[in-house]
C-alpha cells in the first residue's frame, strides 16, 4: 500500500470518527434537554400533526382522539368550541365530564385547579395545551356575580 | 353476585357462564354501574358518575332513618369491584400498635359486643354550591346527609384488643377504592380521626346498615363511622386501620382537603397552609323535607311542615321557623335525638295571614346557643361548611 492510500484511508477513519462522536454527543445534549424540557418534544410533534396528541410522558397519559357524539356532550354540559378536543383528551380520562361542567372559574381559578391536580392527583404536564384548555374552560365556565344566597328554583305543585 | 343478578345489570343473559370461573365478575359489570345497580332511587341527582356522588333532593330526606336508597354517595375514587365479604380481612397496624393484627368480618361479628347506633353523616362540602366566588369540587346543594342506623363493633373494643401504646395520637383508615387515574401507587382518599375520637363510644366499625349489609356505594362490606365530623373520616371498604403516633398523612389530610381557615378571610383571596386547620365537629344545620318546595294550597289550610336538625358534635335544643324572610321566627316542635350524633325531627302547624307567595325558613339553635346564619357564611377555599339556613318556597291561593 502507498502511504498517500494510507493517508486517505486515516484521513477518512477520522472524519467518520469525528461524525461519530458529534452524534453521539448531540444525542447526549438533546435527551438531556428534552428531559429537562419535556414541553419542547409535544410542540415537535403538534407541529407535525394536525392532531392534538401528545406523547406519552406518563403510562396513563391519553394517546388518542376521544370520538362525542353531540348527545353525549350535552348531556354532561360540555359545549362546543376551541380547546373542547383538548379538554376531552386530558380531563375525562380521569375523571367524569360533570366534575368540570358543575364548576366555574376565572383562568387564574382554573390555572389553579390544574396545579392541584398535578400536585396530588397525578395530572401530566399539558405543555401547550394548557393554554388552550384553560381558554376553553374560563370562557364557557367562568363565574357569575351573584348575591349571599341563590335564588330558589321553584317548580309549583297543589299540595 | 348471582347469575341473574349480573345478567339484570349487564342487561343481557351471560351466554357462557358455566365456563367462567366461581366468583368470577364479568369486566361488563364495573363499566356500567348505575343509579339502579347502585340501588339507588332515580329520583337522586347525580352531580358526578367518575367518582359517583349522588346528591338526595331535600323532601327525599323526608325518612327519620334514611333508607339505603336514598343515601348519597360521596366516592373520592374508582367504586372497588364487589367484594367477596368471607376473604375480607380489617387488619390494625400503625406506629402505635403494639403488635399488628387482622380480623375477618365472621371475627369482628362473634368476637366482639355488637351496638347499633343512628348517626348523621354529612359530607363536609354539603351547601358548597351556594359560596361566592365558586369553589373546587362537587356544587352539592344541601343533601349531601343521611342519618340511618349503623350496626357494628366498637372501634374502642377492638383497638383494645390489639393493643395500643400510650404515644398513639391519630387513626387513619385505608379502603380499597382505588385513584381515578388507576395509578395503583396512588389513594383516592386515606383520612383519620384524634385518638380520642376514635375511642368515643359511638366510633363504630360497622357492617350494616338499616339492618342489611351496607351498599356497595356507601361502604360494603366494612366502613368506619364517625359521629359529629365530616363524613369523610367514616373511611369506606375498610382494609385497614392505622394507628399513628402523628396526625395521619394520608390522602385528603393534606391543605386544603378538609381544611378551613383559622381566622376568617377574605372571600376569594389565597391563604398559607399554616393558617388552615382540619374540620373537626360539623357545623349546626336544618332541613325542611316537607312540603317539597313549590307547594300551593288554599289559605283555610294550615300548612303542616317538618324536617330534621343537627349540630356536629353538639345536640339541637331549638328549631323556629319564619315566614317573613326572618322578621319573627316561631319555635317548632323539637324532638331529643335517640342517641348522640343521631339528627333531631321538628314539625309545625303554620297558619298565614294572607293569599300570596311567602318562604318558609327554618333556623337551628344548639346547646351552646350557636344558630344558623341566614347568609351564607364565612368563605374558604374549598367551599366547606355552608350551613346556612334551608327555606321553601309556597303560594297560598
Amino acid at each position: 500500500m502507498k502511504e498517500q492510500d494510507l493517508k486517505k484511508m486515516l484521513r477518512f477513519i477520522f472524519i467518520l470518527g469525528s461524525l461519530a462522536m458529534l452524534l453521539v454527543i448531540s444525542m447526549i445534549v438533546g435527551t438531556m434537554l428534552i428531559q429537562q424540557h419535556p414541553e419542547w418534544l409535544h410542540a415537535l410533534k403538534e407541529n407535525h400533526s394536525s392532531k392534538n396528541n401528545i406523547s406519552n410522558q406518563q403510562e396513563n397519559e391519553p394517546n388518542e382522539e376521544v370520538e362525542w357524539t353531540p348527545e353525549a356532550l350535552e348531556a354532561v354540559g360540555l359545549v362546543e368550541g376551541e380547546g373542547l378536543q383538548l379538554v376531552l383528551t386530558h380531563c375525562t380520562n380521569c375523571h367524569s365530564a360533570k366534575l368540570i361542567t358543575q364548576n366555574r372559574f376565572t383562568k387564574e381559578g382554573w390555572i389553579q385547579v390544574i396545579r392541584w391536580m398535578q400536585a396530588t392527583q397525578g395530572l401530566w404536564e399539558l405543555g401547550d395545551a394548557e393554554a388552550e384548555i384553560v381558554t376553553y374552560l374560563s370562557k364557557h365556565f367562568a363565574p357569575e356575580a351573584r348575591g349571599r344566597r341563590i335564588p330558589l328554583e321553584v317548580e309549583w305543585y297543589d299540595l | 353476585m348471582s347469575l341473574a343478578t349480573m345478567a339484570s345489570i349487564l342487561g343481557a343473559e351471560i351466554v357462557y357462564a358455566k365456563q367462567m370461573l366461581n366468583d368470577y365478575i364479568p369486566i361488563g359489570i364495573n363499566e356500567q354501574e348505575d343509579l339502579k345497580s347502585l340501588g339507588k332511587d332515580p329520583a337522586l341527582k347525580v352531580l358526578n358518575d367518575r367518582p359517583w356522588n349522588v346528591e338526595t333532593p331535600i323532601h327525599l330526606l323526608d325518612d327519620k332513618v334514611t333508607p339505603a336508597e336514598k343515601m348519597f354517595v360521596r366516592n373520592n375514587g374508582q367504586l372497588p369491584k364487589r367484594p367477596d365479604p368471607g376473604s375480607w380481612k380489617l387488619t390494625i397496624q400503625g406506629e402505635s400498635v403494639k403488635s399488628e393484627k387482622s380480623y375477618s368480618l365472621s371475627e369482628l361479628k362473634s368476637k366482639f359486643k355488637q351496638f347499633t347506633f343512628q348517626v348523621t353523616l354529612e359530607c363536609g362540602g354539603n351547601g358548597r354550591g351556594e359560596f361566592y366566588p365558586p369553589t373546587e369540587g362537587n356544587q352539592w346543594g344541601q343533601g349531601a346527609v343521611s342519618c340511618a342506623n349503623w350496626t357494628g363493633v366498637r372501634l374502642k373494643d377492638v383497638l383494645q384488643d390489639v393493643g395500643i401504646k400510650a404515644d398513639a395520637v391519630y387513626i387513619g383508615y385505608y379502603g380499597t377504592d382505588e385513584h381515578l387515574s388507576g395509578d395503583p401507587k396512588k389513594e383516592s382518599i386515606s383520612r383519620g380521626v384524634p385518638i380520642a375520637k376514635a375511642m368515643e363510644e359511638e366510633t363504630l366499625l360497622a357492617f350494616q346498615m338499616n339492618g342489611k349489609d351496607i351498599p356497595l356505594a356507601n361502604g360494603y362490606p366494612l366502613r368506619l363511622v364517625v359521629g359529629g365530623y365530616p363524613a369523610s373520616v367514616s373511611g369506606k371498604w375498610l382494609k385497614t386501620i392505622a394507628v399513628r403516633n402523628k396526625v395521619h398523612d394520608g390522602a385528603k389530610m393534606e391543605t386544603p382537603s378538609y381544611q378551613v381557615p383559622i381566622e376568617p378571610m377574605e372571600p376569594g383571596e389565597a391563604i398559607k397552609a399554616e393558617n388552615m386547620q382540619i374540620i373537626t365537629s360539623m357545623p349546626i344545620r336544618s332541613i325542611i323535607t316537607y312540603p317539597k318546595s313549590g307547594a300551593t294550597f288554599a289559605l283555610s289550610a294550615a300548612l303542616k311542615i317538618r324536617g330534621h336538625a343537627w349540630a356536629g358534635e353538639q345536640e339541637v335544643s331549638k328549631v323556629a321557623y319564619s315566614i317573613d324572610f326572618g322578621s319573627t321566627w316561631t319555635s317548632a316542635t323539637l324532638e331529643k335525638p335517640v342517641n348522640r350524633f343521631a339528627w333531631q325531627h321538628f314539625e309545625a302547624q303554620i297558619k298565614f295571614p294572607k293569599k300570596g307567595y311567602y318562604e318558609v325558613w327554618a333556623m337551628a339553635t344548639d346547646d351552646q346557643g350557636k344558630s344558623q346564619p341566614m347568609v351564607v357564611p364565612g368563605w374558604n377555599p374549598k367551599g366547606y361548611l355552608n350551613n346556612a339556613c334551608h327555606r321553601i318556597a309556597v303560594k297560598v291561593t
